[in-house]
């Protein structure tokens, strides 16, 4: 029992950057992945830009959830949004627009709603759970009747180079700068210390003039462009606009962002922490793949990697107080 | 006639501190009991001894129909001795039946008796409030305070075990702790009046309070602690309230006529008022009400002074700071702020709403900052690093936990971030506050300090010693209503305590 409760007296003292702990895990399990496949074909050389590409939709997406989850809220919009986007897309390219245009409506839009979530859960303090649960059921409604509920084939204009196979694929190192960017936000603006103080308390910051039901509808709001974004990415693997797509993404981005660090209290998170989450889970689901893996095991895997990031983050922190 | 509480030399000590110091408490059978102290005095641990929420060290507690020493507040009502909360603890979305037989729900085979609790609420609820007076049906939460104060009242008799016998209720002791501390006065008046409909129907009452008036006008009799013991008792309708008063403040009301207490400025009469009428006014308020409190506001405060305001608990007080910021909308009136740089506010509640306790000593001191677009970790590191070096906080550096620190170094976080923003006019709740003694010096003299360098500051204290020793002028919150300021040469804890009390 001492033993267990040194260990974690010993995990708890450290004090290190939110994203180090997930960056470890991404190592290990990169690591075993690339020892135990048959020929370490996990190794070769086509197999990063891969899982670079595959991570990409996840990894825009958790930018922006970080910052939902940070003001202590959850955002379960996330798939259906992504899925509405790759419909305004396609229906705009294929009635001639050009692909310039297509990505502004898609993205604004994809803003737009995010804004009036924001308005729900800021100025009507409605829970963000409901909010976007509701919003979650709606958008996919209404990408369905956009589409008539089939998929919408058009020329995709060049946008499907966005995101080709390889390093130097301009989707991957969109969502880098993506990232950078959101990180700056949060760690180096003003704006980035109240959509924490919002989070951590908001009451106290109320009281320090910090206009919260503001901060929250720029979050959303913010958070739902980078979904829209993400849905353009998506727009390019798929190359046609399908209301049915991203079933359940909002589920990966969140574990992507948990294990990135974030308890779901709010407060806390950390923008590299969640893109390491998200890189995570695609090398689990590739290296799975190479191993051939049913997905079954990948799945209980990932479950797993959750459990385990939880915990250590749990231990870290005092025990007494509840967040 | 026997007692039906008979509490006989009751010592109780945390630790090395003695709180409660051999008390002795004899309640009749029919009798309103009050039991007044000061905060720290013990009432609260007697409550709680009674209740069985702590064992007392040492002493006996009988009742009439034998020894008593309960294990836990269900032991304490299986013998027939219930308390009403000074918190409400009432489910406000259940409906007030649903929250009268809360944990005694009559069911078979776990099917709940609807109609068996509905008895056994109407029964309740008909001894407490009348029949018909409260609909039975209604959510706790459209009720009014006062209603819900007779709700919960109604459910402590009914958990008393009131269920199994035909006539009456089958408890025999009734703690109400500060039951009116957030009622009107005609609210309390009514109140009061069932609560002698419940003596009259056999059960002692222990009336836990701190308003003298309430125990004038509805209370037998009254046993006055102060420091873990009992400094006076008797007839309630007969004894002087300046007796009852001078009970409560005791030894401290001579220190500080003798100005021997080594920590408070001696002899500190205020600023001169002639001197004060020529000083730029930095905040008024005109008649100003909230919703419910305060009811009715005003005053001037001006560069360099601190106007302490006193009352008891639910006098309003925390309500009128936060009306003033304009946290709470104000129903009437108006506040004038002429302050050039603006107004701040020190939280009584410092985790609740002063402080992020999950981050660090840097970021607290930065949150109210305005100023550009991008923020430079280094720079709000340092800026930390400057505050903690100016009020000698004491932690590991700026990038420490706020929550880690002891209560008088947050609070001194708390200070800090209103002097970084360099606000004029502070509202101070309550500062001293779960702080040590030497950290609560340190806050008192910071803050005369910032009225000496030209700071308007309202200080909201319920230690009168605080405000006596500290303010230039004081004004008493009594029910809502701020009382006229007087210059602190002519108030004294008595007055204040009389004046807030009466």
């Amino acid at each position: 029992m001492s033993g267990i409760t040194g260990t974690l007296d010993a995990i708890r003292s450290m004090r290190r950057p939110a994203w180090l702990g997930p960056l470890v895990a991404l190592l290990v399990v990169y690591a075993v992945f690339a020892i135990i496949t048959p020929e370490h074909s996990f190794l070769r050389a086509q197999n990063l830009p891969m899982m670079g590409r595959q991570t990409v939709v996840v990894a825009i997406c958790a930018l922006g959830m970080t910052l939902v989850i940070v003001t202590g809220g959850i955002d379960l919009s996330t798939g259906s949004l992504v899925a509405l986007t790759t419909v305004i897309i396609a229906k705009l390219l294929k009635s001639g627009s050009s692909p310039a245009f297509a990505i502004l409506c898609g993205v604004a839009v994809a803003a737009g709603v995010g804004a009036l979530i924001g308005f729900f859960v800021g100025r009507l303090r409605m829970m963000p759970f409901v909010v976007t649960l509701g919003a979650m059921t709606a958008l996919r409604g209404v990408a369905k009747g956009l589409a008539s509920e089939q998929k919408i084939d058009c020329d995709p204009h060049g946008l499907d180079r966005l995101l080709d196979a390889s390093l130097a694929s301009p989707g991957i190192w969109i969502a880098l700068g993506l990232a950078l960017a959101t990180a700056a936000l949060l760690d180096y603006t003003r704006f980035g210390r109240h959509v924490l103080a919002v989070g951590s308390n908001e009451a106290a910051a109320k009281l320090c003039g910090i206009n919260a039901a503001r901060v929250k509808i720029l979050v959303y709001a913010l958070s739902s462009m980078l979904a829209g974004v993400a849905g353009l990415m998506e727009f390019s693997t798929l190359t046609v606009g399908d209301p049915t797509d991203s079933f359940g993404l909002e589920l990966e981005v969140i574990a992507a962002v948990v294990i990135g660090g974030a308890p779901l209290s709010g407060g806390e998170g950390s923008i590299v922490g969640s893109v390491l989450g998200a890189l995570l889970m695609t090398v689990i689901r590739t290296g799975a793949v190479h191993m051939g893996m049913p997905s079954w095991v990948q799945e209980i895997v990932t479950g797993g990697i959750i459990f385990v990031a939880v915990a250590i983050d749990r231990a870290r922190r005092p025990p007494s107080r509840a967040s | 006639m026997t007692s039906a509480l008979s509490v006989l030399g009751i010592e109780k000590s945390f630790g090395p501190v003695a709180v409660l110091r051999g008390i002795d408490l004899q309640v009749r059978r029919g009798e309103v009991h009050a039991v007044l102290g000061q905060n720290g005095a013990g009432k609260s641990t007697l409550m709680r001894i009674l209740l069985g929420l702590e064992r007392a060290d040492r002493g006996v507690i009988s009742l009439a129909d034998g020894p008593y020493a309960p294990r836990g507040p269900a032991d304490a009502r299986q013998r027939g001795v219930v308390m009403v909360p000074q918190e409400r603890t009432l489910c406000p979305a259940l409906d007030v039946v649903e929250n009268i037989v809360l944990g005694i729900e009559p069911s078979s085979q776990g099917v709940l008796r609807r109609g068996e609790a509905r008895a056994i609420a109407a029964r309740a609820l008909g001894l407490v409030a009348g029949d018909g007076r409260i609909p039975l049906g209604a959510r706790v939460r459209e009720l009014s305070v006062a209603d819900q104060q007779l709700v919960e009242i109604a459910r402590a008799l009914a958990q008393g075990g009131l269920g199994t016998l035909a006539a009456g209720v089958r408890a025999k002791v009734l703690v109400l702790d500060e039951p009116t501390a957030s009622l009107g006065k005609s609210d309390a008046d009514r109140l009061f009046l069932r609560v002698r409909a419940l003596a009259d129907a056999g059960l002692a009452i222990v009336l836990v309070t701190h308003f003298l008036s309430d125990v004038r006008e509805h209370a037998d009799g009254y046993t006055v602690l102060r420091d873990g013991k009992v400094c006076g008792s008797g007839d309630a309708k007969t004894t002087a309230p300046e007796k009852i008063v001078h009970a409560m403040l005791g030894r401290e009301l001579e220190t500080d006529r003798g100005g021997a207490d080594a920590e408070r400025a001696p002899g500190y009469r205020g600023v001169d008022a002639a001197d004060m009428k020529e000083r730029e006014p930095l905040l008024e308020l005109r008649a100003v009400a909230g919703k419910t409190k305060p009811r009715e506001a005003s005053f001037v405060l001006r560069r360099g002074e601190i106007l302490g305001i006193a009352g008891l608990v639910g006098s309003g007080r925390t309500e009128l700071l936060r009306t003033i910021l304009g946290l709470d909308p104000a129903s009437s009136g108006k506040v004038v702020l002429t302050a050039p740089r603006g107004i701040g506010l020190l939280s009584e509640d410092r985790g609740g709403e002063g402080l992020m306790l999950g981050r660090s000593v840097a970021d607290n001191i930065e949150l109210s900052a305005r100023g550009p677009f991008m923020v430079q970790p280094a720079r709000v590191h340092a800026e930390g690093a400057r505050w903690i070096a100016e009020l000698s906080i004491r932690a590991s550096g700026p990038a420490q936990r706020t929550g880690d620190l002891s209560g008088g170094n947050q609070q001194k976080v708390q200070i800090a971030r209103l002097l970084r923003e360099d606000y004029d006019v502070l509202l101070v709740d309550e500062p001293t506050r779960g702080i040590d003694v030497a950290s609560k010096a340190q806050v008192l003299e910071l803050l005369r300090t910032l009225a000496r360098r030209g700071k308007g500051v309202v200080l909201v204290s319920s230690q009168l010693e605080e405000l006596v020793a500290t303010c230039d002028r004081i004004a008493v919150l009594r029910r809502g209503v701020l009382l006229p300021s007087c210059p602190v040469s002519e108030w004294t804890e008595q007055k204040l305590l009389l004046e807030a009390a009466s």
